[in-house]
Parts: C-alpha cells; sequence; structure tokens
C-alpha cells in the first residue's frame, strides 16, 4: 500500500539550512567559549549535531503512522519520566531536570516530551478531524499539555514548560477552534493570571526578580538585571558589522552571562552585528517557511498537524530567546534552536526535524 | 485516556488542513521575525553609540599609576630622604556584590580594625565605583599571602607595586622634612587640594609639605582591560607617570647630624643658618618622631603616644616655639640703645638690682658700675632695666620689629609661628588697656610680653652681627626652583624677608664685640669658649614663672628656667648662626651655651678642613679690642655685601682690619 520512500524525497533544502546554522552555531560557541573552561563545546556541539544527524535519519524511515500509534505509549512513560525527574533527578543549580544514565550522560526528559506532545496532539486532533471542537475536547487538548507542564514546572523548569504551550495552541488553531471560543479562553486566562499575579505567591522569587528586572533592568545591575543588562549591552555594542569572532568584548570578557547557550544569540550579534543577526533571522525565515511547506504538502491531517507543531515550537523558542536576548521579552531560559549549545535541545530538534523529513517523503502516498 | 484510543475510526486522509490558516501562520512567522529585527535594529543601528561606551566603560578599568615622589638631598647632594618599593593594597568596589558581608574578613586579614574599613569605603561613597580605594599601604609578605589565598572570595582586593617614603631612622631632621599621609577629607574640600583625589598622598608638614607640588611628581594610569571578574587580560593603553623631582636642601648633613647628637636627650630646638644668605644649615627640635611611621601603616599606641606627649614631639620648635627670649634680647636692647645714642654714655651702678616704680627688679650678681661694653658680657639686667626704662616701651618695640620680631621670618616651612612684640598699641589693641611704663622693665631683659622663636632669635641677632642684613631664612634653594614655584613660595610664605636696617659701624662693632666678649673672660658664656674660632654669642635664661623678683631663681621642673644661647662665627658677618633652646634647661650658659658651641666647632673645623689646602689653619688672636670696622658703614645693601667678601672661614677671617 505504501509506497517505499527514497533518498530524492528528503527535504534536502532544508537540511542545507540546518546545516548552515548549525556551522554557524558552532563557530560562536567555539567563540563564546574561548576564554573558560568550557572550550570543548564546539567540538561537543558537533557531536551532537553529528548524533542528530544520524537520527534525524534513522526516524525518517519509520513511518510516522507508527509513530501516531505508539504516541499514546510514548505519552504515558514521559509522564512517569517526569515524576521520576522529580523524585530522583539530579539536582543541579536548585532544580531538578536531569537524569545521570552514568558515563557522564544526562538526560533532560522534558526536551523529549515536547516530541511527544506533538505527536499525541496531531493524533487527538486528528481523531476530532470533521466536526466542531467542543468545549470539553478543548478541556481535553489543554489536559494532554497541562500535565506535563505542570510536572516540569515543579522541577523547576519554566521555560522549558512554556515551550509546551504552542504545541496545544497550534493544534487548537488547526484544529478549528471559533473566535469566540478563543476571546472566552483569553478572558479566562488573563482572570487567573489577573489572580496568580496578585497573591504574588504563584512565582519562585528568582522568576519574580527575572519579570521585575525585565520591566526595569537598572533596578538591580548587579543582580538579576545585571543579564538582560549585559545582554543589551553586548547586541548595541555589536553595531552594522559587528566586532568580529573572538572579538566581542561582552562576550569574552565574561560580561554576557552564558553565552554559548541561552545567550548564544547575544555573542553573535555582538561580533557579528546587526548584518550578521538578521542573516540568522532570514535563516530561521527560510527555514520556517520550509516547514510550513511541508506541512501542506504533508499527505494527511496529522502529518500536517505533526509539522506544524514542530513550527509552533520553534519560532515560539526563537520569539522568546531573541525575544529576551533584545530586550522584548523577560529572562525564562529557552535555548535557541540549532544555535544553542545544549544535547537534549539538538537532539530534539534534529528528531523533530526527521519527522518532518518523514511525512515529506511519504508526501504522495495515496 | 480514552479519548485518543481509537483514531483509526477517522481514516478520512484526503482531509486536509485548510491552506489559508497555513499561510496566516506563514504570516506569523515574518511577523514575528520582524519585530525581533526592530528589536535589534533599536539596539545596534539607533543605540549602537550609547552601547559601545558602555561596553567600554565595563572593561576598562583605570588603575592609577602613583608616581614616584622625588628624592631629597642636603645641600652635598647626600641623599635624606629616599623611596622604596612596597606593596599597596587596593579595594575595587566593582568586583563585589554585597561588601558589607566581606568587610569583616578583609579586615582580619589586613589587620585593620573593621571600623577603620567602614570608614574608609565611606569616605569614598561619592566617588565613581570604578575608582579604587586605597586600604592599607606597605603590607606584609603575610597580608599579601592572604589576598593572594582569598582571590576567589575577595576578588575585590588588588595588590599593586608602588614606592613609597623612606626616611631617616630615629627621627632625624623629621621636623625639617615632615612627613607625607594620605590626603583628608578636608583638605580635599579647600580650592589648594583642587587636583588631589582620595587616597593620594600629600606631604603633611615640613619640606614635604611645601614643595609638594615639586616632589609628588604626575600620577599616570594604566587603561586595563578586565574581564567581569576583573581579572587583567590586556592592556588597552597607558599615561607613564612623571616622577617628581628630586630637591635639594640647604642643610648640611654633617652639621645636622652634630646638631642631632648634641640635642639627643634635650626637650629645645636648635637651628643653624648662615647669615649671608638665609640658608638654613641645620634645624632640630626635640623631642622628634619617627615621620616612618606616620608615611606608613600609623599605630594607634604610636599616634596616642606622640599626642599625649607634654614636650609636643610634633612641633617644629624652631619656628613654633614662640617663648620669653630672656638675655638674648639685650643685643636688641642694645642696638635700640645704640642707635638711639643713649646707651653710649650710660655707666650703671649694679647692686644686685634696682628700683623702679616702687619696685625691686633684681640682678643675678653685684656687677659694680657697667657700661655698654661690659652689659652684653656680663648680662648685667639692672643696666637694661634702666636702658628700657629710659628708652620706653614704644621705642624697643621698633627696634625688634626691625630685626623680624613678631612677624614670620619667611621661612620655607608650613605653619610658622609669628611671636609677640609688646607696645602701647599692642596692649591696646590685645587688652584694650593701656600700657604701664613699670611693665616696660622686664620687657629690658627678654621677660614680660615678648616672645620670639628660635629661628627669628637666630635671623634677629646675626642680622645685627651682619652689619644690619637680614635674610629670609630658607630650608631650599630659590634658584633651583621653577620660576613659577618661586614666586608661589614667596606668596605663600610672607614674612620680613630681606631687609637692611641702620647700624652705625661704631654700634655694629660695640655690639659684635661685646657679643664676643661673651664668650670672653668674665663673659658669661667663658665656658665655653672655642680655642682659635672667633666666638661670639649671647647668653639667655627666660623665666617660664614670672617672678616679679627678676632673674635671681631658676625654678623646677615645668617652672624650670628655659635656657637660650645664640652664637655666631666669626664675629662680624658671621658665616653661621646657631640658636639653641633648651626648654627648661636652666642656664643658658650651662644647658643651650655648650650645644651651640659644639656645632660651631664642627662647622668651622669642616670649613678649614676643605679649605685648608689654600689656608694654613694659623693662630690668629681674637680681634679684641675690635679695631675700626670695614671703611663702608653697612647701610645698603650693596654696602654689605662689599664687607661680607672676604675668607669665609672663621676665625682666621680678618675683614674687619681697616
Amino acid at each position: 500500500m505504501r509506497r517505499f520512500s527514497s533518498f530524492r524525497d528528503f527535504d534536502w533544502t532544508l537540511l542545507t539550512l540546518v546545516l548552515l546554522i548549525s556551522v554557524i552555531s558552532v563557530v560562536e560557541i567555539k567563540s563564546a567559549t574561548l576564554q573558560t573552561k568550557f572550550h570543548g563545546f564546539g567540538e561537543k556541539q558537533i557531536i551532537f549535531i553529528l548524533f542528530g544527524l544520524v537520527l534525524m535519519f534513522l526516524i525518517s524511515f519509520i513511518d510516522y503512522h507508527r509513530l501516531l500509534d505508539i504516541a499514546p505509549w510514548a505519552y504515558g512513560i514521559s509522564i512517569l519520566l517526569l515524576i521520576a525527574v522529580k523524585l530522583v533527578g539530579q539536582k543541579v543549580l536548585g532544580a531538578r531536570r536531569w537524569i545521570n544514565l552514568g558515563g557522564g550522560v544526562h538526560f533532560q526528559p522534558s526536551e523529549w516530551v515536547k516530541l511527544v506532545l506533538i505527536l499525541i496532539v496531531a493524533r487527538f486532533f486528528w481523531g476530532l478531524v470533521g466536526r466542531e471542537l467542543s468545549w470539553m475536547d478543548i478541556a481535553k487538548a489543554f489536559a494532554l499539555v497541562c500535565i506535563p507542564m505542570a510536572l516540569v514546572l515543579a522541577q523547576p523548569d519554566l521555560g522549558t514548560s512554556l515551550t509546551y504551550f504552542p504545541v496545544v495552541v497550534a493544534g487548537l488553531f488547526l484544529g478549528g477552534i471559533r473566535p469566540r471560543q478563543v476571546a472566552i479562553l483569553i478572558l479566562g486566562a488573563s482572570v487567573l493570571i489577573g489572580g496568580a499575579f496578585l497573591s504574588g505567591k504563584r512565582l519562585k522569587p528568582y522568576q519574580q526578580a527575572r519579570l521585575t528586572s525585565f520591566i526595569n533592568p537598572d533596578a538591580d545591575p548587579k543582580g538579576a538585571g545585571y543579564q538582560i543588562k549585559q545582554s543589551l549591552i553586548a547586541v548595541g555594542s555589536g553595531g552594522l558589522w559587528g566586532k568580529g569572532t573572538n572579538k566581542g568584548t561582552q562576550t569574552q570578557g565574561d560580561f554576557l552571562p552564558i553565552p554559548y547557550t541561552d545567550f548564544i544569540f547575544a555573542a553573535f550579534c555582538e561580533e557579528h552585528g546587526f548584518v550578521g543577526g538578521i542573516g540568522i533571522l532570514l535563516l530561521y525565515f527560510l527555514i520556517l517557511t520550509r516547514l510550513i511547506q511541508n506541512a501542506q504538502q504533508a499527505s494527511d491531517i496529522p502529518g500536517t498537524f505533526i509539522v506544524m507543531g514542530v513550527v509552533a515550537v520553534i519560532l515560539f523558542q526563537i520569539v522568546v530567546n531573541i525575544g529576551m536576548v533584545v530586550g522584548l521579552m523577560p529572562v525564562t531560559g529557552i535555548p535557541l534552536p540549532l544555535m544553542s549549545y545544549g544535547g537534549s535541545s539538538i537532539l530534539f530538534t534534529f528528531l523533530a526535524l526527521g519527522i518532518v523529513m518523514n511525512i515529506r517523503m511519504r508526501r504522495f502516498v495515496n | 485516556m480514552a479519548f485518543i484510543s481509537n483514531p483509526e475510526r477517522h481514516v478520512a486522509r484526503d482531509e486536509k488542513v485548510a491552506a489559508g490558516k497555513l499561510h496566516a501562520t506563514q504570516y506569523l512567522v515574518v511577523l514575528m521575525l520582524a519585530v525581533l529585527a526592530t528589536g535589534m535594529w533599536r539596539l545596534q543601528i539607533l543605540g549602537a553609540e550609547n552601547y559601545r561606551v558602555l561596553a567600554q566603560a565595563n572593561r576598562i578599568r583605570k588603575d592609577p599609576v602613583r608616581a614616584p615622589r622625588g628624592k631629597i638631598f642636603d645641600r652635598e647632594g647626600r641623599i635624606l630622604v629616599d623611596n622604596y618599593p612596597s606593596v599597596t593594597c587596593y579595594l575595587l568596589r566593582e568586583q563585589v556584590k554585597d561588601l558589607q558581608t566581606d568587610i569583616p574578613l578583609i579586615a582580619r586579614g589586613l589587620d585593620l580594625p573593621v571600623e577603620q574599613v567602614q570608614a574608609t569605603i565611606r569616605r569614598y561613597a561619592s566617588q565613581p565605583r570604578y575608582e579604587s580605594i586605597l586600604l592599607k599601604q606597605d603590607i606584609t609578605p603575610d597580608e599579601q599571602a592572604f589576598i593572594e589565598a582569598h582571590r576567589n572570595e575577595l576578588p575585590e582586593l588588588e595588590t599593586r607595586d608602588e614606592q613609597r617614603r623612606l626616611y631617616p631612622r630615629d627621627g632625624f631632621a623629621a621636623h625639617l622634612i615632615g612627613y607625607v599621609g594620605e590626603v583628608s577629607e578636608e583638605d580635599l574640600n579647600s580650592s589648594k587640594f583642587d587636583f588631589y583625589e582620595p587616597g593620594d598622598m600629600v606631604g603633611k608638614s615640613g619640606v614635604e609639605e611645601t614643595y609638594d607640588g615639586l616632589l609628588r611628581g604626575t600620577d599616570g594610569s594604566r587603561d586595563v582591560i578586565v574581564n567581569s571578574h576583573g581579572k587583567e587580560i590586556d592592556l588597552a593603553g597607558q599615561v607613564l607617570a612623571i616622577p617628581g623631582k628630586d630637591l635639594r636642601l640647604t642643610i648640611d648633613l654633617d652639621l645636622q647630624r652634630v646638631a642631632e647628637q648634641a640635642m639627643e636627650g634635650r626637650n629645645g630646638a636648635l637651628v643653624a643658618m648662615d647669615p649671608h644668605t638665609g640658608e638654613i644649615l641645620a634645624m632640630v627640635s626635640r623631642p622628634t618622631f619617627d615621620p616612618n611611621q606616620f608615611a606608613v601603616r600609623l599605630t594607634k599606641t604610636y599616634w596616642s603616644s606622640i599626642i599625649n606627649d607634654p614636650n609636643h614631639p610634633l612641633m617644629n620648635k624652631t619656628i613654633q616655639a614662640q617663648l620669653a627670649p630672656g638675655s638674648t634680647f639685650k643685643v636688641i636692647m642694645s642696638l635700640a640703645g645704640l642707635q638711639e645714642g643713649v646707651a653710649q654714655a650710660m655707666h650703671v651702678m649694679c647692686a644686685g638690682g634696682a628700683t623702679f616704680f616702687g619696685h625691686f627688679f633684681a640682678c643675678d650678681k653685684h656687677h659694680g658700675t657697667v657700661d655698654i661694653d661690659h652689659a652684653i658680657p656680663w648680662s648685667c639686667d639692672t643696666f637694661y632695666y634702666t636702658l628700657a626704662n629710659m628708652l620706653g616701651i614704644d621705642t624697643i618695640a621698633k627696634y625688634a620689629n626691625e630685626v623680624g620680631l613678631a612677624q614670620r621670618t619667611g621661612v620655607d616651612l608650613p605653619d610658622e609661628a609669628t611671636g609677640t612684640m609688646p607696645s602701647t598699641a599692642w596692649k591696646m589693641k590685645t587688652q584694650h588697656e593701656k600700657w604701664y611704663a613699670g611693665e616696660t622693665i622686664s620687657v629690658g631683659i627678654g621677660q614680660g610680653a615678648v616672645q620670639v622663636t628660635p629661628l627669628q632669635l637666630a635671623r634677629a641677632l646675626s642680622g645685627i652681627a651682619s652689619g644690619g642684613v637680614l635674610r629670609r631664612p630658607h630650608v631650599v634653594f630659590p634658584d633651583e626652583l621653577p620660576p613659577d614655584m618661586r614666586s608661589a613660595i614667596a606668596s605663600t610664605f610672607p614674612g620680613s624677608g630681606d631687609r637692611v636696617i641702620p647700624l652705625s659701624p661704631q654700634n655694629w662693632q660695640t655690639i659684635t664685640d661685646a657679643m664676643a666678649a661673651t664668650l670672653g673672660p668674665g663673659g658669661t658664656g667663658y665656658a665655653v669658649r672655642l680655642e682659635n674660632i672667633d666666638f661670639a654669642g649671647k647668653t639667655g635664661t627666660a623665666q617660664v614663672v614670672n617672678h616679679s623678683a627678676g632673674a635671681t631663681s631658676l625654678g623646677a621642673g615645668s617652672e624650670r628656667a628655659n635656657a637660650w644661647f645664640v652664637g655666631m662665627a666669626p664675629r662680624r658677618n658671621p658665616d653661621i648662626v646657631v640658636t639653641v633652646l633648651c626648654e627648661h634647661g636652666g642656664w643658658g650658659a650651662e644647658a643651650a651655651a655648650p650645644v651651640a658651641a659644639q656645632v660651631i666647632n664642627a662647622f668651622v673645623t669642616k670649613q678649614r678642613k676643605r679649605e685648608g689646602n689654600l689656608l694654613e689653619v694659623n693662630t690668629p688672636k681674637p680681634d679684641l679690642p675690635a679695631t675700626q670696622p670695614k671703611p663702608a658703614p653697612p647701610a645698603t645693601p650693596t654696602a654689605v655685601s662689599s664687607a661680607a667678601p672676604g675668607p669665609r672661614v672663621a676665625g682666621t677671617s680678618t675683614p674687619n682690619r681697616p
């Protein structure tokens, strides 16, 4: 019934764009860790990327309908893993996010859960095709996402838990939520958030500090506002053309916090300027555009939903991360896809892209 | 999870999501990325300059480089004050999040009181944060090791190599040289210190203070590129420090050494000066202090021992002690009496004192008939009571003021005292009372309200011995100063300066011969006469408590009389004058005169040794009785300078022979 897919149908354009941005990422990580004890991170990132490529090819050979079939199981295992992390996870900087697998390998389940969520949400809305979304459907969709979200939030990891949200938003949007329902949801959310804000007990002190410092970075320049302030200085002082690779004073002088992960875009903008930064945005634009094209060409509803779930997550992370770096968003600790250093983040992205390839390779199935 | 269990029932694979929704997503992507681009535009294009400045300020730290202070030499180029390398600890406030919690550890490691560290930091509160705070100078190797060992806990501590002042030991010439210290808050508020910053080292007294502008040089700076931990990565640029200028003093180290030894264990002052020029050759004040203790880590115990010493170790008594001159004032009385034409004919019968205005004023001996030639060597009080009574206070004051009393001499040292010379106008002004003629009597022997400094006395008496030519005393050769500094010094230290007072040749000869006779047989200073040296002088024993009975008792302890001696050689146009004050020393002839004699002897011996190749050390008789003075009367500066030349060898000089 299904035609054997070949590498000719692989999205080589998308892969080229992704590899281009990966190379830039490695160069910038190397530059940002030059003066630090992390100077092997560039090489490690290459290994992550290579490993990611392998996973990407492997997953593209498994029909995504198989993945949809096992999605409920994966979802259940994910919930169990998140509970396990909370119980036996490694405590780093006050949060339990990693499970130590031994041999120096640490596993961060919350990144993988994103992938599972994309699949399960696609499967859920696939089941609803052809009828109007009821309030019950909406509640179920939210429940699917909010259970793991709450567990990740409890680690606590606000950033990662937030990245789950666009998955359900994308699902509801494509699944046919009506404007009236959207309006009621927004109203309800506003009341909830407003209530939480007024009670003031919902956020951890560091989260409160991040919000305050976002509103007024100069309030405490050595404390929470320090990161934003240094990031703005890094980006701004880069100017039109930047200071050159390895020559960013903010990056090399260790003024910019974690310039190889969350603030890598600030480091890049400092060293390569407005022109370089716009170049990166352009690459992201091309990648996202290509993904949306693939979503359009998908052979069935769940294919489209999966690709759009990936689009939603990647776009969300780009907006929140770069928004933070240029001072438009508060500090949340969300990595920049394909740019930030980190195995879990890189592997998630490549796996997600692998599933997109998978869907593309089967676009002529019928 | 029943609601997701069975998707297979909707195997409607030809259904598609509406293309419009995907297009909308595409527009959303464009919109979002455009917003981000706008954010970048705002920072990188519109704010680029501003952020560039911030980035520079972030990483560039200005470290001051202290200019080494100029060295100080004696008149022959021998070193008095040197520098030595030392390590200073600074506090960098930018490197610390919570300074207050670190203070106890810092204080312990640097062996400083916690309150002192806090006070230091408070003092800098208004200064920009990038400015480093001087915490402690000349830290020990132990303290250096502490800073090294706590690099991570206390990144705010930094050490820098600096040059520090090394003063002579044991307070040698301490009052003359002075010391340096951190500029004080009060100083910084005055306009004089406009160009100084907290932490700057500044001369606090003596030559160090007067010539601070010359000695201090110009500090440089290093623009250091640092990382966020304040660690130096690279050097962006530097302004080299301009070392301070070296300074040559008029002090003669050999003479100073003799003077220091002679004054050891005493309480008082000694100043030696070249009356021809006003160059100060030696300056000693006792008790002394160790300026090294002031320049570096002044301990509380040392400070309290200095401040509580009743004999005022910090006071430069040569220019700051204001005391009754006692009988040394009789030289000025003689000048007044002779110039007024009344003393020449006086023959006073001394019967151990005399009665004036119903009060008996005592003399220490029964001198019999005394004339002006014997009044000085015998130091007969009765004679001067009588003379004072004849002259009246205002005439005495006129001559005293002419020779520079009650005015600063203008010496180039800080905080010189003026002294006091009473007069009718002075009493009206200060006490709003009329002067009583009876008060004049004790002024005649240098008691009463008369107060002089040792330097004033040296200048006045040697000026008279130089035929009325008075010089402004100084410790630095004015010719060696830059012109603007020279005029600044002259205006900062106004004094009676260089001046010539009228003195007839006969009177000059009378007074100088009488002062020489003081060291002759029957004179009060005969015991300290110097063989082969034309040594002249005047003793003084000034009562501390004014006994109306006169100078018959010395008193004891803190009421014991102050001993004075002003000595010079040769008697006319002296090459050296030495004033010695021994507070509560008793008789001037016994306590002060031997000290002066030692210094004059050392001076003449050195002079002879140096010029020994030119002149055989012959032994001329001291020219007593004196012959006619030189034809040119020393009434004008030119006349005096023509009188002054001749062999500058005391004791061998014969300039007064016709």
